[in-house]
């Protein structure tokens, strides 16, 4: 490894630790999309009925669906925060790469998000009687979907943040980009708890997810360039 | 802003001025790269690195200045080992594990303009220091000691790009850029 590498490794460890501590310091970005997860999923047996094998039916769906909701809901102040306080413009200055911090932004915002609803996702799925055959796929699903569903709000939240209400426009960018995500994932699980064999859907989730890793920071780096340029 | 033809070289002091909205800011952004947005015309740069301090403070409220200047050291690749000595040349070393919410707006600029000091510890030279409004909120033994470590850096064969509205307490030459009024 030449000193540059070093200096890379090190900038990046640095944003991971320093995105992490922020987000510790600041719990509720964290809970709030844990929250609305858990009302939504409180919600519905009342809303459908208590009746167990009906609510297993739309467990899936429902499932990915609040979890798309909730993701969308994170990304959109993703990079807001750097943006207002210049730390942003720092960054696009720094020699460092922009594609490795695009990255390692995403991934500090998914080890805030995506990880703690995939781990308390059986327990949202227990609320909805989904089979307990089907929660290892679940959360199998809920792994590499919500990663997917992090890199490409990221996507959103770099070309949106400029804008003062970027709400509406970010729905409108990323959820298309959802859709495949929610169609394979919740099939995945849908298919674990009717007993098949959900192994082709957790494998194209897989797939996406590759291609996702190596394409979105290109985009997210695009997407700030131009914002911050815009501002 | 039409028609300007500025040359910036190695020792050039340079004080742009002019009233709120004439441009200033966006000069600034526009010489750093970070602005090309509505520019016709172009920007050759050929100094070995770039130090851009904006009006935004580039500090985060939830961190220590420790914790904002070791990021900031990071993400230009250098060594963090001298963050104490840059915090004690702005005053801040017995607040350097205080969150930055809890200090004052004067302190807070303090945290950001500490990375002069460590940009003249770890860039080379003949850097061009891109600085917008440094002096806000900077009491009058911070400006004297900010201005003598500009014209340290001048003096080096750096070269430094300053916005302020306060005359600079400096026996230097300096090359004055009057833009013109509000649109």
């Amino acid at each position: 490894m030449s000193a540059s590498d070093v200096s890379v490794g090190a900038f990046l460890g640095a944003s991971l630790k320093r995105q992490l501590l922020l987000a510790y310091r600041r719990p509720v970005d964290t809970i709030n999309p844990l929250l609305f997860f858990l009302l939504v999923v409180t919600l519905f047996p009342l809303g459908i009925g208590p009746d167990p094998s009906q609510l297993a039916e739309f467990a899936p769906g429902i499932l990915w669906i609040v979890a798309l909701l909730a993701s969308l809901m994170a990304a959109e102040g993703m990079f807001r925060q750097d943006y207002e306080d210049g730390s942003l413009e720092q960054l696009l200055l720094s020699p460092q790469p922009l594609y490795l911090a695009s990255l390692t932004y995403t991934a500090a915002h998914w080890l805030v998000t995506g990880l703690p609803l995939t781990l308390l996702s059986p327990l949202f799925a227990t609320m909805l009687q989904l089979p307990v055959a089907a929660l290892p796929v679940l959360m199998m699903s809920m792994l590499l979907g919500t990663a997917i569903l992090s890199l490409v709000g990221s996507i959103g939240a770099a070309l949106t943040v400029s804008l003062k209400r970027g709400g509406m426009l970010i729905s409108l960018i990323i959820v298309p980009l959802y859709i495949p995500v929610l169609i394979f994932a919740a099939g995945a699980v849908r298919f674990a708890a009717g007993g098949f064999d959900p192994q082709p859907q957790l494998l194209l989730l897989a797939g996406m997810l590759s291609l996702a890793v190596a394409l979105a920071p290109f985009a997210i780096s695009a997407g700030l360039r131009i914002s911050v340029d815009a501002g | 802003m039409e028609g300007l033809d500025l040359d910036i070289s190695a020792g050039n002091m340079v004080l742009i001025e002019g009233p709120n909205g004439s441009g200033k800011t966006t000069l600034l952004r526009s010489l750093a790269g970070l602005s090309r947005l509505g520019l016709t015309g172009s920007i050759a740069r050929d100094c070995d690195e770039l130090l851009y301090l904006g009006h935004r403070a580039g500090i985060k409220q939830l961190l220590t200045p420790r914790e904002n200047l070791v990021w900031a050291c990071r993400s230009q690749g250098w060594n963090p080992d001298t963050i104490d000595s840059a915090l004690e040349r702005v005053g801040l070393s017995g607040r350097a594990d205080v969150l930055c919410q809890h200090l004052s707006a004067g302190q807070q600029r303090r945290v950001n303009l500490a990375r002069l000091y460590l940009s003249f510890e770890h860039q080379h030279p003949r850097t061009l220091w891109l600085l917008d409004e440094p002096f806000t909120a900077i009491d009058r033994d911070g400006v004297t000691s900010l201005a003598a470590t500009m014209a340290q850096q001048v003096q080096r064969g750096g070269a430094v790009v300053l916005t302020s509205h306060q005359d600079l307490p400096l026996d230097i030459p300096l090359r004055r850029l009057v833009l013109g009024g509000a649109a």
